[in-house]
């Protein structure tokens, strides 16, 4: 202990720091289970056991929320992968180098720009009056969208946009495992005859595998967790027209902390949230030291 | 490249066209979105109205750029802010995580798997929003203060586990070597891993500072309208969503209301506040690929 007093004094800062902004809230879920009164505090709101769980099951809201945010991330995370390896295996095809040093520095742009900015972007081009999707439709002789009533078209733009943001930024960890592969083996098919379609459905393919095994089962982990960014600059504060197709888990409790200063709902998602998603990143880590021990996280 | 001769197939053909198609295809669609509100804030506004958002102005107009700049001491405020409290905690932060980052992968430090579990941990279970709202807000007295912004973005697990993994590269004899010549682990930290470790802090770094540019969440939460300087993007948040401060400095550059060119300065407001960013990033994203290639697989 004393040997290595200075080393814990090195680590002190991270476990102050942990302890204040992650550790001090836990025991904070105890709001899901009071009827949370703002002025009376914690201690002197009265208890109401289940009373807000009961509340959210029996309005449906606890139903909707996971759905929403499930079938997300769900979309994201499959869709999102197989693009970003489609898009890793072409950028291995370009052989100009020019080429593809512009293209992908494109594909990184929308990574680095704040949800704001997207929520921005998204509003130029969907906008009724004035957005480019309408201008382009009635060119077109089409009827414009009103886009920003219409929940059923929400869930096409929201994994739209999310595509957009994370595919070129993501494709890179499976172009870094092409890289990985050794040359030899693609330049010894293309010898004995293999052509493109083959090289990659044969070699490139079952090389990404193991890669592609991980990142899903990690990203399933998180399968309850939503993007709050994307969802609220999207759709919007207060937009309750959309909000069968859009709200998530996310949305909700902010909106029950900031908008209706439900305290005690908002917690009682939280909980529901976090102890379901920690049972989840259980089960995918299982997997995954199953499949690959050293990739385990614990 | 072609040591030997190369048979070109259709089928590889067609794929390499698909892939120049494609990859051109997708890159453009992400560069479109940019033009658009670049576009758009030098548009008149009158054009606007009648043709919607363009790829192209089709009447050019610095109106709005002129009412945006007529009243800058808000801009100039706002990114005084963003710039302090960024530089502020990337520089804490990147300190903070490289020492833990080091001192957690030292093979020879018995704690090290415990306090990596409890770091690793918080991203397994949290308290949820409310919570960390109520202890920022009401416990630590923090709302509308700089700090409930700048202190809960200094680390973050997922950093941590990145700086172990980069100065695992670094021999643990040279700690060790520094050891029999007396010197202490903070010194050696600083003396010998720092240096060492370059490329590992810059990718960290701008982790950390384009997290603190792009934050909004936090600032949202804390910052009330009390707030005279907000950070960039909670007052670009402000500006899209309420057409307030157009209006108001509008008003100050002597602009009818009718005449206030509303969307156009949502635009210019977006160009001012990230464009400086943008033109910044192609010089940086070398350490960003490097930072998600090794922090992505090994969780």
């Amino acid at each position: 202990m004393w040997t290595a007093r200075t080393l814990i004094l090195m680590c002190l800062p991270a476990i102050v720091f942990f302890f204040i902004f992650a550790y001090i809230p836990m025991p904070g879920l105890y709001i899901a289970f009071i009827d949370y009164n703002y002025s009376a505090g914690i201690f002197k709101s009265a208890f109401v056991g289940l009373e807000n769980f009961r509340f959210l099951v029996m309005s449906g809201d606890l139903w909707r929320l996971t759905f929403n945010t499930v079938a997300y991330n769900l979309a994201f995370i499959l869709l999102g992968n197989c693009l970003q390896i489609f898009v890793a295996i072409l950028l291995n095809e370009l052989r100009s180098k020019w080429f593809k040093k512009v293209s992908q520095t494109l594909m990184f742009l929308p990574h680095f720009i704040s949800a704001v900015l997207i929520g921005l972007i998204a509003y130029n081009i969907l906008s009724y009056d004035y957005g480019t999707l309408n201008a382009f439709l009635t060119s077109m002789g089409a009827e414009p969208v009103k886009t920003y009533s219409n929940p059923f078209i929400w869930p096409y733009i929201i994994v739209l946009t999310f595509l957009w943001q994370s595919t070129g930024y993501g494709s890179i960890v499976y172009f870094a495992a092409i890289m990985g592969l050794d040359a030899e083996i693609l330049e010894a098919a293309e010898i004995d005859g293999a052509n493109a379609i083959q090289r990659i459905r044969h070699i490139v393919l079952p090389w990404l595998k193991p890669t592609f095994v991980i990142l899903l089962l990690f990203s399933l982990g998180g399968v309850l967790r939503g993007n709050f960014g994307l969802f609220y600059n999207l759709v919007g504060a207060n937009n309750t027209m959309l909000f069968k197709t859009t709200d998530i888990i996310e949305t909700f409790v902010f909106r029950s902390l900031m908008n209706n200063f439900n305290f005690s709902m908002g917690s009682a998602v939280s909980l529901y949230q976090s102890i379901f998603g920690f049972m989840i990143v259980i089960t995918a880590n299982w997997l995954v030291r199953r499949l690959a021990p050293e990739n385990s996280l614990f | 490249m072609y040591r030997f001769a190369k048979r070109i197939d259709r089928a590889s053909l067609a794929v390499k066209a698909c892939a120049y198609l494609f990859i051109g295809f997708f890159a453009i669609c992400c560069l479109l979105p940019f033009i658009l509100v670049l576009a758009t804030s030098f548009t008149s506004e009158k054009a606007i109205m009648d043709h919607g958002f363009n790829l192209w102005p089709r009447v050019f107009s610095t109106f709005a750029y002129k009412i945006v700049f007529e009243n800058p001491d808000i801009i100039v405020g706002s990114y005084v802010v963003t710039i302090a409290i960024t530089l502020v905690g990337t520089a804490v932060g990147l300190f903070l995580i490289a020492m833990t980052g080091y001192a957690l992968q030292r093979p020879d430090f018995e704690f090290r798997n415990k306090i990596s579990f409890y770091i690793y941990f918080t991203t397994l279970f949290s308290g949820g929003l409310v919570p960390f709202y109520l202890l920022i807000a009401q416990y630590m007295h923090l709302k509308d203060n700089y700090l409930a912004v700048l202190l809960p973005g200094l680390m973050s697990p997922f950093l941590i586990i990145m700086m172990k993994s980069f100065t695992r590269s670094i021999p643990h004899a040279i700690t060790e070597s520094a050891k029999m010549d007396g010197a202490g682990d903070f010194t050696i930290f600083v003396r010998l891993i720092l240096p060492m470790t370059t490329p590992a802090l810059a990718t960290i770094g701008l982790f950390i500072a384009l997290a603190y540019w792009n934050e909004w969440y936090n600032s949202m939460l804390f910052l009330s309208s009390d707030v005279k300087y907000r950070p960039l993007q909670l007052f670009l948040y402000n500006v899209v969503t309420s057409a307030d401060w157009i209006r108001n400095s509008a008003a100050s550059a002597n602009v009818a209301p009718r005449d206030v060119p509303l969307e156009s300065m949502k635009m210019a407001t977006a160009i001012v506040v990230t464009g400086p960013v943008i033109l910044f990033y192609p010089m940086v994203q070398r350490y960003f690929i490097k930072g998600i290639t090794v922090g992505a697989v090994k969780g």
